[in-house]
């Protein structure tokens, strides 16, 4: 915006204030057109003509007292507006645009309550368990989080046209299977809650650790999913939320110390401490204590769990190894899996000695589901390493670093095996 | 950002439009049109002449050539363009997606490079 417009000072403080109030609201004034609209595409562009009218009316008339009721009730009526201009093409549309013109409850559309129950309601379509799995990550980044197509694109080092076409056909299957827009009933909130909690912890895992590329960490990939993490802990009492929340806060409190300057990798153990966030650390604590209590541990509170034993140390040589394998032989009965049972091999290390933990690493390995994971090369190298057997250290670092696909990962297992070389 | 919206369609079927037809074309065109413009969407609208008055242009060694018709000859022909303004590369395909000429034609999305 150039210089002194028109409107004078009054003006332009009240175009300030739409660009304020798109950030701050434009997600829930969608998420609420979406379910007054039904239809995603005549949401989206409701919302950009309620806040193109917002331009032009609020310098003139002053900004309204409640702006998103404002902007919810403008981009309504704009889209029926539309509606009926097109139906002159187009007969079917004036139906859609009458069973639209009954007027929404006032009440309704400021409701506090039901602004976030639209938000959850926005999660939970975009994560419905009949879209593909890079669907709902593309679409809930764009949808509800307000990223465009392009960032995400770029997030996910995808072409731009590919996360396009996901998102086009993705709304087309929630249009065309009639995918309801709601949260869903208590029977089916646990599976339903488990794709969406498993969404948000993509997210935040493609921020914590790109896939590949240069960069270490994408900090705000993983701020979008702490966000959303928030929402789900504040909509659902549920204690896997928590957890998962508990989870992301944990990691994240070690971020300023898991890199080193020149972005190399530092190992938890070889992590500066006294860099950790005091404050996540205690906010990610007391969620996975009121998670534990309620008595339904699921996979994610088990993991914060974990997470919260290595934050409350106040030395890696002074870590609880026990509390940790026994934390992951819960997981393990829980949700079985090869890389839990790595971790859990990496835990009895710790506390029984590297033999123990080679054992049981080589026991997987045996079994071939982990040929092609990098981590369970790199963790068999470094047990073989503090055991003095520097050539099966050797290999096992060369077979990771083939497999491993990070810069700064593959730096630190060529460090290794320079170290070990001769 | 910025889009171009490529307009591609059959350009021997337009002659043989009714006059009735060929007028609701031009109306629905002109009030997609005035839609995007009330949204923010447009930048910048033209259509074309058909291909037969296309010249092709090189220069070679110094040397310019003009050669008749367009650089390729293809079933649907290049007929006009949207300039939008849009988000996303989505938002560009909802608003393409709602030019009158992708109902009997095929509109090309393409963002224009940041320079």
């Amino acid at each position: 915006m150039t210089g002194a417009g028109e409107g004078g000072d009054a003006g332009e403080r009240a175009r300030a204030m739409v660009e304020t109030v798109y950030r701050s609201e434009s997600r829930r004034v969608l998420a609420t057109l979406i379910r007054l609209l039904g239809d995603f595409d005549l949401a989206e562009e409701a919302l950009q003509d309620a806040f193109t009218a917002a331009l032009e009316r609020w310098p003139v008339d002053g900004p309204p007292a409640n702006p998103r009721a404002w902007l919810v009730s403008t981009g309504r009526f704009k889209a029926i507006d539309a509606l009926r201009r097109r139906s002159r093409f187009d007969a079917s549309l004036d139906r859609i645009a009458s069973d639209l013109g009954t007027a929404p409850d006032p009440a309704e559309v400021a409701d506090e309550d039901g602004i976030a129950d639209d938000r959850l309601r926005l999660v939970f379509t975009c994560c419905h368990p009949s879209l593909p799995a890079d669907a709902r990550v593309a679409l809930t980044l764009r949808e509800v989080c307000g990223l465009t197509t392009e960032e995400i694109a770029a997030a996910f080092l995808t072409p731009p046209r590919t996360v396009a076409q996901r998102i086009v056909r993705a709304k087309a299957k929630i249009r065309d299977a009639r995918i309801p827009y709601q949260v869903p009933s208590r029977a089916d909130l646990a599976e339903r809650l488990d794709s969406v909690l498993h969404v948000v912890y993509l997210v935040y895992n493609e921020g914590y650790w790109a896939s590949s590329g240069e960069r270490l960490t994408r900090s705000d990939l993983a701020e979008e999913a702490i966000r959303l993490g928030r929402l789900l802990v504040e909509c659902l009492a549920e204690p896997e939320a928590e957890g998962l929340l508990a989870l992301m806060l944990l990691n994240e409190s070690r971020r300023a110390a898991r890199a080193s300057a020149a972005g190399e990798v530092v190992l938890l153990e070889d992590q500066d401490r006294s860099l950790w966030d005091r404050g996540r650390i205690a906010e990610g604590v007391a969620l996975v204590e009121h998670a534990l209590a309620s008595r339904r541990v699921g996979p994610f509170t088990l993991q914060a769990a974990i997470a919260a034993v290595h934050s409350e140390s106040p030395a890696a040589e002074r870590t609880d190894w026990a509390q940790i394998a026994g934390l992951y032989d819960v997981l393990a009965r829980i949700e079985p899996s090869p890389v839990v049972e790595l971790n859990r091999a990496v835990a009895v290390a710790m506390r029984d000695g590297p033999e123990e933990g080679l054992a049981l690493v080589d026991v997987l390995l045996a079994r071939g589901e982990l040929d092609d994971y990098a981590l369970a090369h790199s963790a068999r190298a470094e047990l073989c390493r503090r055991l003095g057997r520097r050539s099966e250290a050797r290999s096992s670092y060369a077979r990771a670093l083939e497999l491993a696909r990070q810069e700064p990962e593959r730096r630190f297992l060529e460090r290794r095996l320079a170290e070990l070389a001769g | 950002m910025k889009y171009l919206c490529l307009l591609y369609a059959d350009e021997t079927q337009y002659p043989k439009m009714s006059k009735a037809d060929a007028d609701q074309w031009m109306t629905r065109f002109a009030s997609f049109t005035d839609e995007i413009k009330k949204s923010g969407h447009f930048l910048a609208s033209n259509r074309l002449q058909p291909t037969p008055a296309a010249t092709t242009v090189r220069v070679r060694n110094g040397k310019l050539s003009a050669t008749d018709g367009p650089f390729v000859e293809t079933k649907e022909q290049l007929g006009g363009y949207y300039l939008i303004e849009a988000r996303d590369l989505n938002e560009a395909i909802q608003v393409a997606g709602r030019i009158p000429g992708a109902l009997f034609g095929s509109v090309e999305v393409r963002p224009v490079m940041d320079m």
